[in-house]
């Protein structure tokens, strides 16, 4: 099936604008994505319409405030064939999810001496969280290499879990080099070992569609303001029986079943990992994204992004001088590369007089420049509302900034 | 020239330009004619850290005025960096603490020295200031 990009253009109505004076090519979408008009409409409706706090009143609003957020969770339930709608905890983002696992896995599972396995692709967001928790435990951090090309070196996999292993934690799709890892792979690997995964999802969730019990994932965490929701908002599916053995992250109202000063006693799952009032509207919000994108077709959103990379791809490396940072065979719509010597900052800041928005510098990844020996890059990340003529635009700018620099 | 002669000059300059990217031509050349700073001082201690570009900077005190050198790794940023020290070289501490860079707004530039851009500036304009404090100090002691 293919798309109509204009009309799907039309449904995000920051894309029509200008900026200085020329028409916006939004390539950050890697930081984050615009929202279609139904999740601003079903954000403004929810404050002007039925605000109340959830599980907790009895008043009329309440209920149908505990209703739409519950049917959030069952939305994104679907989204992701989980099980169980208690298995889908909501967060503030992606970066709560995985510290929220460090934190109470950790407590739970890791004790001194036992060892968790990052990789060398890792944002630092999947990172220094469980650095903290091996400093916190005094276990020890392993990390998982990757090549040249930007992929993971499984082989070395086999050879860095232990019987010590605790958790594995990978990203799904690398927000600096677009690798796109074999996750239900690495899972199965790491089970044949009995090792539970944490798969990253930020960069993920909005490429193909994902199952996680297809996958036999036992964490993946996801950013709605990465997948079309707002800031914000965040989740985290976990295995019920994972959730169910581990200690409590934050304390508060919501996450309790009794509280006395002598004992406290918590409440069931999800609750019990979602202290304090959650953030109901962007979860009702995120469920009216995750219902948008797959009105457009997940796949065929994947599909679409994967032509626009193609082409970005084989435009750029045509530009002599033009290096590519990431050249795995298997690649979400990411693009990072350098012209020449010119600093990623210069490159950033002529496309932006141009009205192009990239991202520039070392997008949260410092090993992965330590590993290519860079700075940081210059990336492009593209969304099914990008156009092929938008990429032409760019493909100008690098040749601009290369004649201005050079 | 005092130091508002030759932001008017800069600001001159600069209004020949009708379009931002012969402005930003203008600075890329001013940046690549600026001698870059002494590699011994290419260093941690002289780094201004701007998460993105870096700015290596040092002053000294010569017969009461003070003698900047300053380097950044994008060009960009080390075009508004000559300018800077086109500005703000070889003035007193006084002249330093009390001026009002108004130049870089009116070359259109004011976005470079916002706080949001994470280019070193901002942080650079405020460690020249602290030179000039410094040095303030020193010599009404």
């Amino acid at each position: 099936m293919s798309l109509d990009i204009s009309k799907i253009r039309q449904d995000f109505p920051i894309l029509n604008q200008s900026i200085y004076g020329k028409p916006l090519a939004y390539f950050d979408n890697g930081a984050t994505t615009q929202k279609p008009q139904v999740v601003l409409d079903t954000i403004n409706h929810f404050h002007n319409s039925i605000n109340a706090n959830i599980h907790r009143g009895v008043h009329k609003l309440s209920e149908e405030s505990t209703k739409a957020y519950e049917e959030a969770r069952e939305t994104v339930r679907s989204f992701i064939n989980a099980k169980k709608s208690s298995e889908i905890i909501f967060t503030s983002g992606a970066t709560a999810s995985i510290n929220l696992v460090a934190f109470s896995f950790g407590e739970t599972f890791v004790h001194e001496g036992d060892e968790v396995i990052v990789s060398e692709m890792e944002h630092h967001s999947n990172i220094v969280p469980w650095q903290m928790l091996c400093e916190r435990k005094k276990a020890i951090l392993k990390v998982l290499p990757f090549d040249n090309n930007g992929e993971l070196i499984l082989s070395k996999l086999d050879e860095l879990i232990t019987p010590k292993t605790r958790i594995l934690a990978v990203t799904h799709v690398s927000n600096t080099l677009g690798t796109v890892n074999p996750i239900k792979e690495i899972i199965a690997k790491a089970h044949q070992h009995n090792v539970p995964v944490l798969i990253d999802g930020a960069q993920g969730v909005k490429h193909g569609v994902i199952d996680v019990q297809d996958l036999d994932v036992d964490f993946y965490a996801i950013a709605g303001h990465k997948v079309y929701g707002s800031t914000g908002i965040g989740v985290l599916y976990g295995k019920e029986n994972l959730l169910n053995e581990m200690y409590p992250w934050q304390g508060g109202g919501d996450m309790i079943a009794t509280v006395s000063f002598e004992k406290t006693t918590y409440n069931e799952l999800p609750f019990k990992f979602e202290a304090g009032t959650a953030n109901f509207i962007g979860a009702a919000g995120l469920a009216t994204a995750l219902e948008y994108y797959k009105s457009i077709g997940v796949e065929a959103a994947t599909d679409y992004e994967t032509e626009l990379l193609n082409y970005a791809t084989s435009k750029l490396k045509a530009i002599e001088g033009v290096r590519i940072i990431g050249n795995a065979k298997h690649k979400a719509a990411i693009i990072s590369f350098l012209i020449e010597n010119i600093h990623p900052y210069d490159t950033g800041m002529i496309l932006d007089k141009m009205g192009i928005a990239v991202r520039t510098g070392n997008h949260c990844t410092q090993p992965i420049m330590a590993h290519y020996g860079i700075d940081g890059t210059v990336r492009a990340s593209f969304a099914f509302y990008n156009t092929f003529e938008e990429i032409d635009r760019l493909v100008e700018g690098v040749k601009k900034v290369k004649e201005m620099f050079g | 020239m005092t130091l508002n002669e030759v932001q008017d000059r800069i600001v001159e300059d600069f209004s020949m330009f009708d379009d931002w990217m012969d402005r930003y031509q203008q600075l890329i050349e001013l940046g690549k004619d600026l001698p870059p700073i002494d590699e011994k001082k290419r260093t941690e201690s002289y780094l201004i850290k701007g998460c993105q570009s870096k700015v290596w900077l040092d002053a000294e005190l010569k017969d009461g005025k003070i003698y900047f050198t300053a380097d950044s790794d994008a060009i960009i940023t080390k075009g508004i960096v000559a300018l800077l020290i086109q500005v703000l070289n070889q003035r007193t501490p006084k002249e330093i603490l009390d001026v009002d860079l108004y130049f870089i707004d009116k070359i259109g530039l004011k976005e470079n020295l916002s706080p949001t851009r994470s280019n070193g500036l901002v942080a650079m304009v405020k460690q020249m200031r602290m030179f000039a404090l410094a040095y303030q100090t020193k010599l009404n002691s």
